[in-house]
């Protein structure tokens, strides 16, 4: 199921069904606001580093969430700050931040690596993050990603701090395998390189 | 077995418009426009002014701030080192503007909680609905005998971002090497509790670059500091901290760190128990809320109190105050605080009104001092209102600071987000 084809109508239906579980809880809308110091309004961070969070699939948002309360994910603070949140909280914001427009910011980048990463994205990486990268189903949305994120991010998973889906393993092995590990990079130019 | 009842069931509209209005569905209210003066420019008020505009756009929102531009104090001690300029920590009210606040550039004198008026220097008034006050801190300059305001263009504070903060960077150029620079830290609790102590590791960076037999001290009258495990350990890994040749020596209370007097002229401290000469010395003197908080009588002792769900005032009806002036214990007075106050008081008031019970309040502090330039450390916390002490507390098993085992390399990523999250705060507040 494509998420991003949820109307806004049917999240806001979500939200208030949300609020009425958890009555005395803080809104979502409350919850999310609180995130912005560092991932930006309304999760579109102005960078250069932490990741933006507008727009992330929803049940991807809450794995990962968990993930870092359970500390079984690399973080400076977000295993301390998630630890601060039910697991009802954490879908509520899940689904503000679903709902919000994934605004991208002018970074730079190496124009040459990106150029590469194009053709990389296509052959490896494009059958799962759709449409360069901006289509978030079951991850964050890559296109306009930070770059030193992107490059922390895979960095973590090419050292086995983060685990790979399965597939995602099988094409990160064949692709550092035939184009060598620096295309790991031209892949993260190419993302942050998206308008 | 429904627990709603009509009082929760408002509760439960108002929030699901929050929700509703954060996706482009505008709550549209009728009659009158509502007024909300902002009075102070600095995280806590260019915050709420942009959240209350975003909450609901129906609202006439007024920010009246003396300065033209705004320099933040955050980051501001990496200019000490030469690793920042004044010029990335300045930033215009233009932002706001965009989001349909009216900005003055004026000083607040007077703010009449009857008639709903404010009142600046600039003999205009400025009638309101809710007033938010959101002043930051003043000093009790009375506090150490011989400094005061005069005093203090040589012998700065730097703790508002601004001329000092230049002035004692140039000071720190100009000093031999082999000089001492002392900084005196004020008593709990202050704006920015890890700050004097970034700004000694800061300072003592710039020394071991360019001037590698200078020191600085730290007098205080504390036995304790913020992150202090944290920060002995970046001490020791970057500046010899516990050998003889340490760039830092930190003097707690008990050990005869309490200052009592300056004698500006010889730059000599006059502690307790014993004289310190600097050649370059920093006060960050005892702090209280700012001017207009005692002026327009929100204060009980230092600070001014408020119902914490809401950030209204316990001493005035309809007006509101947020950030460092506020008591928001346990909150810290920090900027990010301010930022999570700011959003937690433009909700309650978009509900006040439009006649709705304010919604339950979600708050968060995250705060990162720098070291080294790939050392950072962070403290970060989630905050829940217990409405029955009026106190906010930590979510139980939360938060905390950087792990004490942290890897170079988790330091080294606390730098890059610390940067990140100064970029990501500005805009927040005022882009």
């Amino acid at each position: 199921m494509k998420r991003k084809a949820i109307s806004g109508v049917v999240v806001l239906a979500v939200l208030g069904g949300s609020s009425i579980v958890q009555a005395a809880g803080p809104s979502a809308t409350m919850l999310a606001y609180t995130c912005a110091g560092c991932h930006g309004t309304d999760g579109s961070s102005v960078g250069p580093a932490t990741p933006s969070i507008a727009g992330t699939d929803p049940t991807y948002f809450t794995d990962v969430m968990i993930a870092y309360k359970k500390a079984e994910r690399p973080s400076t603070v977000m295993t301390r700050i998630a630890k601060g949140y039910s697991d009802e909280e954490i879908e509520a914001m899940a689904e503000f931040f679903a709902a919000q427009k994934f605004k991208r910011y002018p970074q730079k980048y190496d124009a040459a690596k990106a150029a590469r990463g194009k053709g990389l994205h296509d052959e490896y990486c494009e059958k799962c993050h759709e449409e360069g990268g901006r289509n978030p189903e079951d991850s964050s949305v890559l296109a306009g990603q930070w770059i030193p994120y992107l490059q922390i991010s895979m960095e973590e998973f090419l050292n086995g701090e983060r685990e790979m889906p399965k597939k995602m393993k099988k094409k990160v092995n064949t692709l550092i395998k035939k184009q060598g590990k620096a295309s790991i990079d031209d892949l993260n130019h190419f993302y942050g390189s998206q308008k | 077995m429904s627990k709603i009842n009509r009082r929760n069931f408002i509760k439960l509209a108002g929030g699901a418009t929050l929700s509703g209005l954060s996706i482009g569905f505008p709550f549209v209210s009728f009659g009158a426009t509502h007024k909300v003066v902002v009075v102070g420019g600095g995280v806590g008020g260019c915050t709420v002014a942009k959240y209350l505009r975003k909450l609901d756009p129906n609202i006439e929102v007024t920010l009246i701030e003396a300065k033209p531009k705004y320099q933040t104090c955050f980051l501001s001690n990496e200019v000490l080192s030469g690793d920042r300029t004044m010029d990335s920590l300045t930033f215009g009210y233009d932002g706001l503007k965009k989001h349909g606040i009216t900005v003055v550039h004026d000083r607040v004198v007077g703010i009449d909680p009857n008639k709903k008026s404010v009142r600046t220097a600039g003999g205009k008034s400025f009638a309101y609905d809710r007033c938010v006050v959101s002043p930051g801190v003043d000093f009790k300059w009375e506090a150490i005998k011989g400094y005061n305001p005069k005093v203090a263009e040589t012998i700065t504070h730097a703790w508002y971002a601004g001329p000092q903060t230049m002035t004692l960077r140039k000071q720190l150029l100009a000093m031999k090497d082999g000089g001492t620079a002392i900084i005196v830290a004020p008593p709990n609790p202050f704006k920015c509790p890890p700050g004097p102590y970034e700004r000694a590791a800061q300072m003592a960076m710039y020394f071991k670059h360019h001037k590698p037999k200078s020191k600085v001290i730290i007098l205080d009258p504390k036995d304790a500091f913020s992150k202090q495990g944290l920060f002995i350990q970046g001490w020791t890994r970057y500046y010899g901290y516990g050998t003889d040749k340490s760039m830092i020596e930190w003097v707690s209370g008990a050990g005869g760190g309490k200052v009592e007097a300056l004698h500006a002229k010889k730059r000599t401290l006059v502690g307790l128990v014993d004289e310190f000469k600097g050649d370059v010395v920093n006060i960050i003197p005892p702090q209280k809320a700012g001017k207009i908080a005692f002026d327009a009588d929100l204060v009980d002792g230092d600070w001014c109190p408020v119902n914490k769900k809401t950030f209204e005032s316990k001493r005035h009806a309809g007006i509101h105050v947020l950030g460092d002036a506020s008591d928001a214990a346990k909150m810290p007075k920090s900027a990010y605080a301010a930022n999570s106050q700011a959003k937690v008081a433009a909700a309650a008031i978009v509900n006040a009104l439009n006649g709705r019970e304010p919604g339950t309040p979600a708050y968060v502090n995250t705060c990162y001092s720098l070291i080294a330039q790939d050392w950072g450390i962070s403290v970060a916390a989630v905050y829940k209102l217990n409405e029955s002490t009026n106190i906010i507390e930590s979510v139980k098993g939360s938060g905390g600071v950087t792990p004490m085992d942290a890897s170079p390399k988790l330091h080294r990523q606390e730098v890059i987000y610390a940067h990140s999250w100064f970029k990501n705060v500005v805009h927040d507040m005022m882009g």
